[in-house]
C-alpha cells in the first residue's frame, strides 16, 4: 500500500500588495490525524487554510491534497475536502434542512439519498428538532453544528476547521471537539486552525505555530509546551521594587529567567511542574519578599508565542490584530 | 462525483492510495451535473423569493405604473391618440421592464455573494456557472409575472392584440429569453463590481441607454442619423421590433429570428466573461 499524505505543502506564499499574509509555509499533514495549526488573528492561518482549498489562487509555492495538485486540478482537490469556515457557510434563507438537501444535491447526491442523509446528520448533530426552523433563529453553536455537518455530506477524507470554536461557550466547545475526535475515529483527517492553545492542546495530534505568514515551530502538544515549562506561576509582589530581587532568587533556583511586568509589580515564571511552584515561594520568603497574590496556570498562546518568537501575540491596537480578514477584504 | 451513500455514518476508507483518489474524483463535471446544480441553485433562488416577497415590487407594480405612465404620457403626442400609440408601447414597456427585472438579477447575485453561504459554493467539486445561471433560470418566473402584467395593463386600456392569444404568449416567451439574455451583461457587472450598490449604479447607466436608445417607445424614423445608428445595433430594438410582429400580426417573421440571434450573441459574449470574473474572486 503506497501511502499518501493527506495535505503536503512546500513553501505556500500568498500576497495581498506588499504584504505578505502566508510566507512561504511547509505543511505536512498525514492520513488519519488531527494538525492543528495555532496563531494569533492575521498570523495568515484562514489565508493558508483558504488555499488549501482552492479558495484563493496560491501565489507560490505548491501543495497537494492526498497527491492531488490544488493549483492544476482545483475540481478534483474540491472533491476531496469538506471546509468549514470560521464563520458558519450556510444559507440564511433556508431551514436547516433545506440546506443539507441543497448541498447534497449540489454535490451529485440523488434527492432521495440527499434527504436521507440531511435527515441522518440533522440527528447525528443534535438539530432535528431544528431541522424545519429557518437558520436566523439559530444560535451561534447551532449554527456551527449545521455548517460541521453541511461538511460532511459526501464524507470527505479530509476536513478543514478554521476556528471551530472560536467564539462558543465552553459547554458548547467540549461539545465540538468530541465531535471531531469522532470524525478521526471515523476515518477523517482534520486540519484545525485555533487561537487557543488549549484546544491545539486537547484535539491535535501534531501542532504548527504559525507567526506573522511563517512557521515557527512544530512538533507534537507535549513538545510545543514543553518548550514553556508545562505551567506558569504568576505571582504579584507587594513592594514592584523587589522585582530584581525576586527575579534572582527564580534564577538562582530554576536557573531561567522570569517574565516581569515592571509597572504591576507582577512576575510570570515557567515551571516544568507544577509543584516547583512552592519551592519559589518557599524562597522569596526565605528572601523576606512580600506576595500579594499567586496563581498556578497552564501557559498561554500569549507565552507560547513569547517563548518561540521573542515577541507577544500582537494583539494590541496599533497592530492591525485582524490584518488576515482586512487584507482578505481589501483583495475582493 | 455520485457519491450514493446508503450508510453516511458509514467509516471513510482509513487510508486512501493514489487508486482511491482516482476512482473517488472526476476530472471535471459533465453537462448533465452541470445542468443538475443550475437547477438546485434555481430550487434555492425560488426559495429565497419565496421568503422575500419585496423582490417581486419590481416585476408587478413597475409594468402598471409604466405602462399607463408612458401610454398617456407620450400617446397623444407621438401616434395621435393613446388607443394608436398602444401596440407601438405595450411591446417597448415589456422589454423594458425585462430589463428593469435583469438588472435586479446584477444587484442580487452581488448581495449574496458577499453572504458566508457563497464560500461553501465555491469550496464544492460544483460547476463554476452554477451559481451564476441559477438564480437567473428562477428569475424566468419574474419576467413571465412582468410581462403578462404589462399585458393585462395594456388590454385594460384598451389595447386589443392582432397577434391574439397565440401571439401573446410567443411575445411573453420572447420577452422571458430576452431578458435571460440580457441577464448574463448584469451577472457580468454584478460578478465585477466591489458592492450592491456600485452594481446599481453601473446598471443603470447601461439599462437606460439600452431601453430608451432603442425603438421601444419612439419610432426609429423620427430620431437624427447618429442616434438611428446606435438605436438599429442596440439588441433590445430587435427584441421589441419582434415582438411587435408577434403580439400585433401574430407574424414569426425574420426580426423573431433575429432577436435570437442578438439574444445568443449576448450569451455567447457575457456568460464566458461572468464566469471568468466570478472564478477571480475565489
Amino acid at each position: 500500500m503506497n501511502h499518501i499524505p493527506a495535505v503536503h505543502a512546500e513553501g505556500l506564499v500568498k500576497s495581498f500588495g506588499d504584504f505578505r499574509a502566508v510566507d512561504g509555509v511547509d505543511l505536512h499533514v498525514a492520513q488519519g490525524e488531527i494538525y492543528g495549526v495555532l496563531g494569533p488573528n492575521g498570523a495568515g492561518k484562514t489565508t493558508m487554510l483558504k488555499m488549501l482549498a482552492t479558495l484563493l489562487p496560491i501565489d507560490g509555492g505548491r501543495a497537494e491534497i492526498f497527491g492531488v495538485d490544488v493549483r492544476r486540478d482545483p475540481h478534483r482537490t474540491r472533491q476531496l475536502l469538506g471546509v468549514t469556515g470560521q464563520y458558519a457557510s450556510v444559507d440564511e434563507n433556508l431551514t436547516a434542512n433545506e440546506n443539507l438537501w441543497l448541498f447534497g444535491r449540489l454535490q451529485g447526491v440523488a434527492g432521495k439519498a440527499a434527504r436521507n442523509t440531511a435527515a441522518q446528520l440533522l440527528e447525528q448533530f443534535g438539530l432535528q428538532e431544528a431541522a424545519d426552523k429557518p437558520i436566523s433563529q439559530f444560535s451561534g453553536g447551532m449554527r456551527r453544528r449545521l455548517d460541521l455537518a453541511a461538511s460532511l455530506i459526501t464524507r470527505p477524507p479530509l476536513i478543514f476547521l478554521d476556528e471551530p470554536t472560536t467564539g462558543l461557550d465552553p459547554r458548547t466547545r467540549g461539545q465540538m471537539w468530541d465531535t471531531i475526535r469522532e470524525l478521526v475515529a471515523g476515518g477523517c483527517t482534520v486540519l484545525l486552525t485555533t487561537q487557543y492553545l488549549d484546544e491545539a492542546d486537547q484535539l491535535a495530534d501534531r501542532i504548527a505555530v504559525i507567526d506573522r505568514g511563517r512557521k515557527v515551530a512544530e512538533g507534537t502538544p507535549d513538545e510545543l509546551k514543553a518548550s514553556v515549562g508545562n505551567s506558569t506561576l504568576r505571582l504579584r509582589l507587594t513592594d514592584a521594587a523587589d522585582q530584581a530581587a525576586a527575579a534572582e532568587v527564580v534564577r538562582q533556583l530554576l536557573g531561567e529567567d522570569p517574565v516581569l511586568s515592571p509597572e504591576s509589580g507582577r512576575m510570570n515564571v515557567a515551571l516544568d511542574a507544577a509543584d516547583r511552584a512552592a519551592d519559589v515561594l518557599i524562597r522569596l520568603r526565605e528572601a523576606g519578599i512580600g506576595i500579594t497574590s499567586v496563581s498556578v496556570d497552564a501557559p498561554t498562546l500569549d507565552e507560547v508565542f513569547l517563548a518561540l518568537t521573542g515577541h507577544d501575540t500582537g494583539d494590541s491596537p496599533d497592530q492591525p490584530a485582524n490584518a488576515d480578514e482586512r487584507q482578505l477584504e481589501a483583495a475582493r | 462525483m455520485t457519491l450514493q451513500m446508503t450508510k453516511p455514518v458509514a467509516v471513510a476508507p482509513r487510508r486512501l492510495t493514489p487508486d482511491d483518489v482516482a476512482t473517488r474524483t472526476t476530472s471535471h463535471n459533465s453537462l448533465r451535473e452541470t445542468v443538475g446544480q443550475t437547477m438546485s441553485m434555481a430550487w434555492r433562488a425560488t426559495k429565497k423569493m419565496r421568503r422575500n416577497p419585496e423582490q417581486f415590487f419590481d416585476v408587478t407594480i413597475q409594468p402598471l405604473l409604466f405602462t399607463a405612465m408612458f401610454a398617456y404620457l407620450l400617446g397623444g403626442g407621438l401616434s395621435g391618440s393613446v388607443q394608436a400609440y398602444l401596440p407601438l408601447v405595450i411591446p417597448g414597456i415589456l422589454a423594458q421592464t425585462a430589463l428593469t427585472a435583469c438588472m435586479a438579477t446584477g444587484v442580487q447575485l452581488r448581495e449574496d455573494m458577499e453572504k458566508g453561504v457563497f464560500d461553501r459554493f465555491k469550496s464544492l467539486p460544483m460547476a463554476r456557472i452554477a451559481p451564476l445561471a441559477g438564480p437567473m433560470v428562477a428569475d424566468l418566473l419574474r419576467y413571465a409575472i412582468a410581462s403578462t402584467l404589462t399585458f393585462l395593463t395594456g388590454i385594460a386600456m384598451g389595447y386589443r392584440p392582432g397577434g391574439g392569444a397565440v401571439g401573446v404568449v410567443l411575445a411573453i416567451l420572447l420577452t422571458m429569453i430576452a431578458g435571460w439574455s440580457l441577464a448574463w451583461v448584469f451577472t457580468w457587472v454584478g460578478t465585477l463590481a466591489r458592492s450592491a450598490q456600485s452594481v446599481q449604479g453601473i446598471s443603470m447607466m447601461i439599462m437606460f441607454p439600452l431601453t430608451f436608445m432603442s425603438n421601444a417607445l419612439v419610432p426609429v424614423e423620427t430620431l437624427p442619423g447618429w442616434l438611428a445608428a446606435f438605436v438599429k445595433v442596440n439588441p433590445v430594438s430587435y427584441v421589441v421590433t419582434a415582438t411587435r410582429d408577434l403580439a400585433n400580426d401574430g407574424q414569426v417573421t425574420g426580426h423573431v429570428g433575429w432577436a435570437l440571434v442578438a439574444c445568443a450573441a449576448v450569451i455567447a459574449i457575457f456568460a464566458p466573461l461572468s464566469v471568468r470574473s466570478y472564478k477571480r474572486h475565489l
